[in-house]
């Protein structure tokens, strides 16, 4: 089954307990319907490729349209290339000839790769200092007013969402919205304000306050920006100062739709500010969002949370096993 | 921009290009090549596939035979393909002859349509001397509306909004009416962000079109798009038929594949590129000089246009009696920084050079440092910056205290000025300075 939020966030010592209210059993198969289906055209796609080629007798081509299937998943080459030579070694050392054994051990070769790292996100320390970054249109904002929403709704928790995207029109605006949905306090500083004090209020606030969570919203900035770049180092540098462990987590919004520029994103960002883990948004469309895959091999950076719409529960903790046999079985 | 790509196709074809004869297998080899690089560029891999035929189909046609260098041909039989995929002559919006011309901007979450928006808005002011007038439809997202009001204060143009309350059906209409009564040139109609694959959008954008009845729909695809990019464009194509691209973000590192194959795939143009963050970071898109850069040909066209735009023809008569008369001071070389620095940031200015893409990948240039050399300037006083030659060491060191920096900088600058002097006066008595020691010495 799907991991639930409560596998995904580490509270006291625990995982989370239920939510409060505990989910429904309907809920939750309304819920892994709706991933299933933002992720069954992917499916689909990769399926009638692998399909076709697996029924048939094992040959050059076979292998030549697995790599297209993947290739056009956005997996990218390095990634496919490793996957294709791997399953054609075993197939070759096992006899396979073909059908399940392959589609199997295929699933099973994604699963590893999506499963990189530590994958739950710590919600122990006082407060917990959570940084959002990423590049423009990448879906920061609201996947912050998303997750404000489950950690104050449904884990009860007092959340600070802080605005350090103080550069995009209305950005701040568009945040505030948010942090009124879900009913958490909100810091925010003039427009064109240095994101780095926004973050240090939100921080001090929290504290103040005895917050559980704080959110810290970034502005869109392209990765090849060194200067932009340079100010989210800051960002965290002065998160850092506050509290040494934190950020405790630092979350990069990555659209499915990017193709192989989001290994450079992945790169240039954890370099800056040493992400911990992907968000992949927008994985309701026809992407296929295989670019997670080949940032996770090559970065091993794993993805902690998908988006799979516009509504508050389209936002969902990530299961590899679920992503992998999404995209092949 | 589109570094990697040039790079590769340039490191494949330079075996290549010095060659006398070609062989199947050399050419096989070459096709290999750009067939990774394309895919690594986001390339929609069936368009990969009929790249590299066409290609192929070409070099070992009658194209080549009896040519003298076959390397070269190979290239320039790349380079037209190239072209070719991305959409031939650069082309414009197609403009009403009964005003307003209406343009419907359409796109994905994200893409960059509502800063595109703006920035279609300040282009057709300042470039076309239009009145223009753009119209808030997105009333999903949250703020949308706030966020176009501020990029059209921004533009100079004027925003037609009536808040989120309203059916953007509605608005796009009243939109519409009120341009043609306040005698708009154009009005442009930035919608929400929609997934191809959300019918019940999809529809109301089609609800939109009916209702205004654009001239032109723009669709502003992201260039870091993957794979995907062409089901998008089939998409929008189908439902709103659009008439060209607006690729955004064109700024970063993205190779920009997919906005190639998007126009293979649909046969739509791209009519403009975004470079940036700001609103003049805006431009016509050129395919056939696009497709020389990414061969590392360099974008001479693009450069001489931005500084045409810039320079003024009187300052540049003054400039010529100056250096004539060998009156050039600090405060001319302070100008001419100021002129230079208006084309843009530096750093895009050189990728447009001939042959400079490759040899100054990596090189960052530092912005800053124009800011450092410009208080050091601005510093002394106006005697000062005509006879520098006349500044000693107490004064040198006013200099640097006004300006934040230190005696050696301030020395470096009249050193650097008086030898760029000296050249100037050899240019302008006709004889061709030595720019190898130049150089050396900048260094």
């Amino acid at each position: 089954m799907a991991r639930d939020w409560r596998e995904l966030f580490i509270i006291d010592g625990a995982q989370a307990a239920a939510p409060s209210g505990s989910e429904e059993p309907e809920r939750r198969v309304g819920r892994f319907r709706r991933l299933r289906e933002s992720l069954r055209k992917t499916r689909q796609a990769l399926q009638s490729e692998i399909q076709a080629t697996l029924f048939e007798d094992l040959n050059e081509e076979t292998w030549e349209r697995l790599e297209e299937a993947l290739i056009y998943a956005d997996v990218g080459a390095q990634t496919t290339a490793k996957v294709v030579a791997q399953l054609e070694q075993e197939a070759t050392e096992n006899k396979w000839s073909g059908g399940q054994e392959l589609s199997d051990r295929l699933v099973e070769l994604l699963t590893e790769i999506a499963r990189t790292g530590e994958d739950t996100i710590d919600l122990r320390p006082d407060p917990t200092v959570i940084l959002v970054a990423g590049v423009n249109g990448t879906g920061k904002t609201t996947t912050l007013g998303k997750l404000a929403w489950h950690l104050s709704k449904e884990l009860d928790l007092k959340v600070v969402l802080a605005a350090g995207d103080t550069f995009r029109a209305a950005a701040v605006e568009q945040l505030e919205l948010w942090a009124q949905r879900a009913g958490v306090d909100f810091v925010k500083g003039d427009l064109g304000a240095d994101s780095a004090s926004v973050a240090f209020e939100a921080i001090a606030s929290a504290r103040r306050d005895g917050a559980d969570v704080v959110l810290i919203d970034t502005a869109g900035r392209l990765h090849t920006q060194d200067n932009l770049m340079a100010e989210l180092a800051k960002v965290r540098r002065v998160i850092a100062k506050q509290i040494p462990e934190a950020p405790h987590e630092t979350l990069l919004t990555v659209d499915a739709t990017t193709g192989q520029n989001g290994l450079r994103q992945a790169k240039a960002f954890s370099e800056t500010i040493d992400v911990s883990g992907l968000v992949l948004t927008k994985l309701d469309g026809t992407a296929k969002g295989g670019i997670a895959l080949a940032i996770a091999h090559e970065l091993g950076i794993p993805v902690k949370l998908i988006g799979v719409g516009e509504q508050l529960e389209d936002l969902r903790p990530f299961d590899a096993g679920d992503f992998a046999r999404a995209l092949v079985s | 921009m589109f570094d990697s790509l040039s790079e590769k196709l340039q490191a494949t074809l330079s075996e290549v290009r010095g060659r006398g004869t070609l062989t199947e297998d050399d050419i096989n080899a070459a096709m290999r090549e750009i067939r990774l690089a394309l895919l690594e560029a986001d390339v929609n891999f069936k368009v990969v596939k009929s790249f590299t035929g066409a290609i192929k189909e070409r070099a070992l046609g009658a194209d080549i035979v009896g040519k003298l260098n076959p390397g070269q041909q190979v290239v320039k039989i790349v380079s037209d393909e190239l072209t070719e995929l991305m959409g031939g002559a650069a082309r414009e919006l197609s403009f009403s002859p009964r005003p307003p011309t209406i343009v419907l901007m359409a796109g994905l979450q994200g893409s960059g349509k509502t800063t595109a928006t703006g920035k279609l808005a300040r282009y057709l002011r300042t470039e076309h001397h239009a009145s223009v007038a753009v119209a808030a439809c997105d009333v999903y997202r949250p703020a949308a509306v706030d966020q176009l009001i501020k990029v059209g204060q921004q533009a100079g143009v004027d925003v037609y909004e009536q808040g989120t309350d309203r059916n953007p059906v509605d608005i796009a209409r009243w939109a519409a009416e009120r341009a043609r009564s306040e005698g708009k040139d154009v009005l442009i109609v930035d919608t929400s962000g929609r997934l191809h694959v959300d019918t019940e959008l999809m529809t109301e954008l089609a609800d939109i079109k009916k209702a205004v009845k654009p001239h032109d729909i723009l669709l502003v695809v992201d260039a870091m798009t993957g794979q995907d990019a062409v089901n998008v464009a089939e998409q929008f194509a189908e439902v709103v038929d659009f008439d060209g691209v607006v690729m955004s973000k064109l700024d970063g590192d993205a190779r920009g594949g997919a906005a190639l194959s998007v126009k293979a795939v649909t046969g739509k143009p791209i009519l403009f590129a975004s470079t940036g963050e700001k609103l003049d970071q805006f431009e016509r898109f050129h395919p056939d000089r696009m497709a020389q850069r990414i061969l590392g040909m360099g974008d001479v066209m693009t450069l001489i246009e931005k500084a045409q735009d810039s320079f003024d023809e009187q300052q540049a008569a003054e400039l010529e009696r100056k250096l004539r008369k060998q009156e050039f001071g600090l405060d001319d070389f302070l100008e001419q920084m100021r002129q230079i620095r208006k084309l843009g940031p530096l750093q895009s200015l050189l990728g447009m050079i001939p042959g400079m893409g490759k040899e100054l990948r990596g090189v960052k240039v530092d912005e800053k440092e124009f800011d450092r050399l410009q208080a050091i300037i601005l510093s002394m006083t106006p005697q000062e910056r005509r006879h520098p030659e006349l500044i000693k060491g107490s004064q040198r060191l006013r200099i640097a205290k006004g300006s934040g920096t230190n005696v050696q900088a301030v020395k470096q600058l009249i050193k650097q000025f008086e030898q760029m002097r000296k050249v100037m006066r050899q240019v302008s008595q006709g004889r061709m300075p030595d720019l190898g020691a130049l150089m050396r010495q900048a260094r």
